[in-house]
């Protein structure tokens, strides 16, 4: 497992060597915070973190395709992937490496949001379990959608298609489950497709998440969705490493 | 230490690399030459495992490219085309990786950085990220993580291009150096390279092998300089 370690490790470090890394978690950070309180963080008059959360799924279906469309679409435009490849390390070894780095960064994104717990301690008596459960479903949404934006960095060499493509697959994944399509979508389907719909969408599970109610059947969506994408990812770039 | 086997690599409908065949052994210094899009670089990339051959296989030191793609890599150093490298990392890192994923530490770590470092001249710009430096220097670079991990086999695409004279003087120097006990294939547009370091040339065009012989065999037989050898045999043979 050497490879996938030694990737794993120069991945993660390599972010924090470039500006890039900081610019985003400063921009992560801004908009995490602010939002909840723009949405009446303290109108609500309770010591929770669910405005935060809420709006967590909005802010990944940006912020994660630009970490995730460097992953790839650089390595293959530098040529640098003909060097990764040709060291003795598997594929599988090199694209978990990557985005298992990825994800380590984007959960110390997630990390340094601590204030907003603190916030919520200091000023009551939030409910733990809640809070753990949230980070837990943020984490593995990161996840999902990295392993999305890992998939589209490998299809092209050109970051912005592969930002873009990103973007509207994680897009349609979250608002596919949301009140308003929903209800549209019950008009012109029959309602066992639109339970289908709802139930391939990130909303329902990580709403349920958020609740508090750790459900197999949502764990198991997201390893899913996660092994699915990272696998087809693999396969495309195996097709695609020379072309 | 290199057999190829009936390699065969299509891009859709071109035919990059067309039933190739060929061996190398211990000792020998391999000059790959051709025109331009050739397959060259294709048939080099196959050796080095990565691009998977459409049909046909190759044996390298006794381990097979589709069936052992990773222990080929181990005994492998190879150098790409134009010396592609991450960009944003330092010399020093980025040759440090490479021991970590060749599982060279602690000691032997040292050893091999303290030995590949002044034989590539890379002193002077160890701890300068990669993407300042000039393409002579990438290019050593390029050949210190080859010659890392001390392979028994070394695959060089065109090592000395964009290279000035003084040190296209110094890596022939260090390829001849090292030829003794290694198997060692480059591929190069410049034929006096080929004079100098070669003891075995094999000419190839559009996929197929033309000629697999010596520099001063193919001189002596054709009575005129490697350079007119080349442009009669790349020219004048028809392919069927």
């Amino acid at each position: 497992m050497n490879g996938f370690w030694s990737v794993f490790k120069r991945e993660l470090k390599g972010y924090f060597a470039t500006p890039v890394a900081y610019v985003f978690l400063v921009i992560f950070l801004f908009f995490s915070g602010y939002l909840p309180f723009r949405d009446g963080f303290f109108e609500i008059r309770q010591a929770e973190l669910r405005l935060f959360f809420a709006n967590l799924p909005l802010l990944f279906i940006f912020m994660v395709p630009s970490t995730a469309m460097r992953l790839w679409a650089e390595e293959r435009k530098t040529g640098s992937i003909e060097f990764l490849l040709t060291l003795p390390v598997t594929v599988s070894q090199a694209v978990l490496g990557k985005f298992f780095a990825a994800w380590a960064f984007l959960g110390i994104a997630l990390l340094l949001t601590f204030p907003m717990p603190v916030t919520v301690y200091y000023l009551g008596q939030p409910d733990t379990g809640l809070i753990i459960t949230g980070y837990l479903g943020s984490f593995l949404l990161a996840g999902s959608f990295l392993a999305i934006g890992s998939f589209f960095s490998a299809l092209t060499k050109n970051q912005v298609i592969s930002f873009i493509l990103s973007v509207v697959a994680c897009g349609v994944l979250v608002y596919a489950g949301m009140s308003t399509t929903v209800n549209y979508l019950s008009s012109v389907l029959p309602a066992g497709a639109v339970r289908v719909v709802e139930s391939l969408s990130i909303q329902s599970h990580f709403d349920s998440i958020l609740k508090g109610v750790i459900k197999l059947e949502d764990m198991a969506y997201f390893i899913i969705l996660i092994v699915a994408w990272i696998s087809a990812c693999a396969v495309i770039l195996e097709e695609r490493k020379a072309a | 230490m290199i057999e190829v086997q009936r390699l065969r690599c299509s891009f859709g409908p071109v035919i990059a690399v067309d039933d190739i065949s060929f061996q190398v052994r211990k000792g020998d210094v391999l000059g790959f030459l051709g025109p331009n899009g050739a397959g060259k670089s294709t048939a080099m990339k196959m050796l080095a495992c990565f691009l998977v051959p459409d049909s046909g296989t190759a044996t390298l030191c006794g381990y097979d490219i589709l069936k052992d793609p990773v222990r080929v890599r181990q005994v492998v150093g190879y150098l790409a085309e134009n010396a592609p490298a991450y960009n944003e990392m330092t010399v020093g890192g980025f040759l440090n990786f490479v021991c970590d994923v060749r599982h060279i530490t602690g000691a032997a770590r040292k050893k091999a950085l303290d030995r590949i470092v002044p034989l590539c001249s890379i002193e002077s710009v160890y701890h300068q990220t990669i993407e300042t430096l000039s393409k002579g220097y990438r290019r050593r670079v390029g050949l210190a993580q080859a010659l890392i991990h001390d392979p028994q086999i070394l695959i060089l695409d065109e090592p000395t291009d964009g290279l000035d004279p003084n040190q296209k003087h110094e890596v022939r120097r260090l390829i001849t150096g090292m030829a003794k006990d290694k198997c060692i294939i480059v591929s190069t547009h410049i034929l006096e390279e080929v004079e100098l370091i070669c003891n075995r040339t094999i000419i190839i065009a559009r996929g197929k092998i033309l000629v697999d012989s010596t520099p001063q065999e193919l001189i002596q037989k054709y009575h005129c300089s490697l350079d007119e050898v080349f442009r009669k045999i790349t020219s004048t043979r028809k392919i069927a």
